[in-house]
């Protein structure tokens, strides 16, 4: 079986920093791979390249077994690749609800003038969505006046709305309260595992890597240094030195 | 080459009237551009400032002339009348309008510009009325010079061919090392840059953006004052002078100094040889060439591409 | 507001224009402009809702004028003449749309006051065609084969002028509240997200640009039929500005608004040239002034605010 995102040799500098620096990586299917490693080491140019923001200088990607290196992000998008974002991209004047359903309303396709957005068939799918995330309590407030976790998770919802076969994340979890996180997480996988979406996650926390990832890739130095189940990632000594040692204290831990 | 043997002074004409008149519109266009740097606004009254510049230093000339000052005394009488204008209206207009707007929306900020261009055109109207005003002693007493021009000679006044261009080149020279090498200059590209980090850093930023709105509304009303000679001034001179310097910031890329005076000479030229070639198109000319740039440096010909931030 | 109101409000207002036409004779030329210029406020309004500004739609405004007025010589049927003025400026709209919609903010505005300036000189400097800054008089026009003239014509163009308004305002409210409308505010506040969503807000704002054109496209053809003679002034910076102006003083939080303002406008600058001949434009200025310092949601905000209140 070929693999759903398929990268080869990916490199790209900005000046004398390689952001990446040959990466090769497949995603499978149905799988949740989380990317962890050192700020600064690529995690987000990854991200950023597969969605067609960054261009690499050389290398490939084919999703689905089709190239689409050098689409722009709109097309990627309508092949089936959404993400959400490190610092949630949001309508900020419009409410929740609004947001999740101009989502809805993108992939049904946005040119209906004479309806409105909140017709009944989009109202009801984005206030499903919501609900599953768990924030029917806010879809009526400003994106402009919620907390940071809460635009985390619009966001996510968001990308979400789009049902794209993958859904890559940046840190989908910074910015959330510790109390709140895991289960806003398992909300989440429990969002996308019903959805049937495969997902690649930028994450810090190793306690919520240990628990979701069913695979893991280190980056390090725009290079995947490392790539394995989490239970041998995680007790890697090299992988704690280098990345963990930096993450949220006890997370390995709590993961094992 | 037979077509430039036949027309040399023409070609000639064009480029020592397109050197002038670049000079003067350099002058207006720059400010405006160090003014946007530091307001983040287009200010539409600029071109008034212009107008007022003019219509004072040839008040103050007329009325030293018939006094009987010395002729002389118009070159330095039309440097005053600019500072007065700017000092006196620039830090009203900045203290009492602009500072205020500072954290509304753009498009707020940019009508009360264009709130105060109108206000000012009437000011100008009731102040110096509606017939043509020329005060051309300074171009006269300075008399012309033969300019030497492949196998011709063209007359052009001494002026239009030294002081206009001088000025121009003066003021580029000076504002570049101000903003370059003295504190006050440092303290204004902080602030273009970057007004809260500027802040941050303990820059008075109320006071930097008052000086420069000042300085920027003097270089306007020098920009009027210079061309005042050349030109005789009617009502709406301010709103033409407006349009263009705009073409001239956006062809330059906002905030850039040395790149306005580049635009300005592009454009400047451009327009003086449509003069002389095909006189419809005069008004078009810098407009096409501001379409032109921007079509394929949409950031202006120096200005510095912002990619957005996700 | 909830929708029923907003109709209510604006049939409410339709019949007091007409109430008021019938009233006082001479305000029927006022109201025909108010709501001609309301219409294309209501164009200007779609562009503010994704934070952008033209400074340059009187472009439409005079192309479809001098449509009517040069195709009135061929067709001198007004009903036949208002739709095709529209369709070409919306044409037009599409041409220059698919260029500028490329840009944002301060070069968004420039490029649409560039092109208005270019189309203006056109305008102006073919004198053989267009009688430059003289204009052009309308032939006689008809309506459904009868004359459009005396007052049977002015109610008619009073009538079209109010048929148009309700339509479209109708049509714009019914589409910013549509998938659409809500992606162009979209651009406003995060236009990189829509791209994520697979939404191309280029052509988004395309959208909504080729319809402000042709909404300014019917209020240039109600402006050549109710004044009966365009000029290039119609096409120039300052009338752009005006829209723009119109567009703050009325609010732009609904689709009534352009048409308070528009209404605003020129009764002000009816009393303003009546009592200062001179300084009309001073007035006009001071109330934008007021308006923005003191009122920024324009006069439907005031209204707005009052009913919530109550």
């Amino acid at each position: 079986m070929t693999a759903l995102l398929s990268a080869r040799g990916l490199r790209l500098a900005f000046g004398g920093l390689k952001a990446a620096d040959g990466i090769d990586l497949d995603v499978e299917a149905g799988e949740f791979l989380a990317i962890i490693g050192p700020n600064g080491a690529g995690k987000t140019t990854f991200i950023n390249m597969t969605t067609g923001y960054l261009k690499p200088q050389g290398g490939s990607i084919a999703f689905e077994g089709r190239p689409i290196l050098g689409l722009s992000p709109r097309r990627i998008v309508g092949l089936g690749v959404a993400r959400s974002f490190q610092l949630p991209q949001l309508f900020t004047e419009h409410t929740v609800l609004q947001n999740v359903a101009l989502a809805v309303a993108a992939r049904e396709g946005v040119w209906s003038v004479l309806s409105p957005l909140l017709r009944p068939r989009f109202r009801d799918e984005a206030a499903e969505l919501i609900s599953r995330f768990g924030l029917s309590r806010i879809a009526e407030v400003r994106a402009d006046a919620l907390n940071e976790g809460a635009r985390k998770l619009v966001d996510i919802a968001m990308a979400v709305a789009l049902r794209p076969r993958l859904l890559l994340m940046d840190e989908p979890t910074s910015g959330v309260a510790a109390a709140e996180k895991m289960a806003i997480v398992e909300t989440l996988v429990r969002v996308l595992r019903e959805a049937r979406v495969t997902a690649v996650f930028v994450e810090h926390d190793m306690e919520v890597v240990g628990r979701f990832a069913d695979r893991v890739a280190v980056w390090g130095q725009g290079r995947i240094a490392a790539l394995g189940p989490p239970s041998q990632i995680l007790n890697d000594p090299e992988v704690q030195r280098t990345v963990i040692g930096i993450a949220p204290v006890g997370g390995a831990h709590a993961a094992a | 080459m037979a077509w430039l043997s036949e027309n040399g002074i023409l070609v000639g004409l064009a480029l020592l009237d397109g050197l002038s008149y670049a000079a003067a519109v350099f002058m207006v266009a720059v400010g405006l551009n160090l003014v946007f740097g530091v307001l983040r606004v287009l200010n539409v009254a600029h071109g008034s400032l212009y107008a007022i510049g003019g219509y004072a230093a040839a008040s103050i000339g007329l009325f030293a002339a018939s006094l009987g000052a010395p002729p002389w005394l118009g070159l330095p009488i039309l440097l005053a009348a600019a500072v007065l204008v700017g000092a006196l209206l620039g830090p009203v207009i900045e203290r009492l309008l602009l500072r205020r707007m500072q954290d509304r929306e753009p498009v707020l900020q940019l009508l009360v510009t264009f709130a105060l261009f109108m206000i000012l055109e009437d000011l100008q109207k009731l102040v110096w009325g509606v017939q043509p005003v020329v005060f051309d002693a300074p171009l006269k007493w300075l008399g012309t010079v033969d300019v030497p021009f492949g196998t011709d000679v063209i007359p052009f006044t001494a002026y239009q061919l030294y002081v206009l261009p001088g000025v121009a080149l003066a003021t580029l020279a000076i504002l570049a090392y101000v903003l370059r090498y003295t504190l006050t200059g440092r303290m204004v590209v902080a602030v273009t840059v970057d007004r809260e980090a500027a802040r941050a850093m303990g820059i008075d930023a109320a006071k930097v953006t008052m000086l420069t709105f000042t300085v920027g509304a003097a270089l306007a009303a020098l920009g009027g004052a210079l061309a005042a000679p050349t030109v005789s001034l009617v009502p709406g001179v301010g709103a033409s002078t407006i349009v263009l310097s705009f073409a001239v910031v956006a062809t330059a890329g906002l905030g850039q100094i040395e790149g306005a005076a580049v635009a300005a000479l592009l454009i400047g030229l451009g327009r003086s040889f449509a003069v002389y070639v095909a006189p419809e198109f005069e008004v078009v000319v810098p407009y096409a060439i501001m379409v032109a740039v921007l079509l394929f440096r949409p950031q202006g010909l120096f200005g510095v591409a912002e990619t957005r931030r996700i | 507001m909830t929708r029923r109101s907003e109709t209510l409000l604006a049939l409410a207002g339709a019949v007091l224009v007409l109430g008021l036409a019938y009233a006082v004779p001479w305000l029927r030329f006022v109201l025909t402009i108010a709501l001609a210029k309301g219409l294309a406020v209501l164009g200007i309004l779609l562009l503010l809702r994704a934070g952008q500004v033209s400074f340059g739609h009187a472009l439409y405004l005079a192309l479809a004028a001098y449509t009517v007025a040069f195709g009135a010589v061929v067709v001198p049927e007004a009903l036949l003449l208002l739709p095709a003025a529209a369709f070409l400026a919306g044409v037009v709209g599409l041409l220059i749309g698919l260029f500028v919609v490329r840009y944002r903010e301060i070069f968004f505005g420039m490029l649409n006051l560039a092109l208005s300036m270019v189309f203006y000189s056109v305008l102006e400097k073919f004198y053989s065609l267009t009688h430059g800054a003289d204009g052009i008089r309308l032939p006689p026009v008809t309506f459904l084969g009868r004359p459009l003239a005396g007052e049977a014509g002015e109610w008619t163009v009073l009538g079209m002028a109010l048929v148009l308004a309700l339509a479209c305002g109708a049509l714009v409210r019914v589409a910013l509240a549509s998938p659409l409308g809500e992606a162009l505010a979209g651009i406003k506040t995060r236009e990189t997200r829509l791209d994520f969503m697979g939404v191309s807000p280029k052509r988004v704002l395309l959208a909504a640009y080729v319809a402000s054109a042709v909404m300014a496209g019917f209020a240039g053809a109600i402006i050549a039929l109710t004044t009966r003679h365009v000029t290039p002034a119609l096409s120039y910076w300052t009338t752009s500005g005006e829209l723009v102006f119109i567009a703050i003083l009325g609010g732009a939080g609904s689709v009534i608004g352009p048409f308070l303002g528009a209404a605003a406008y020129e009764l002000t600058r009816v009393y303003a040239a009546a009592t200062f001949a001179n300084a009309w434009q001073m007035v006009l200025g001071l109330v934008l002034l007021g308006v923005i310092v003191f009122a920024p949601g324009g006069i439907w905000g005031m209204i707005a605010s009052r009913r919530r209140a109550a």
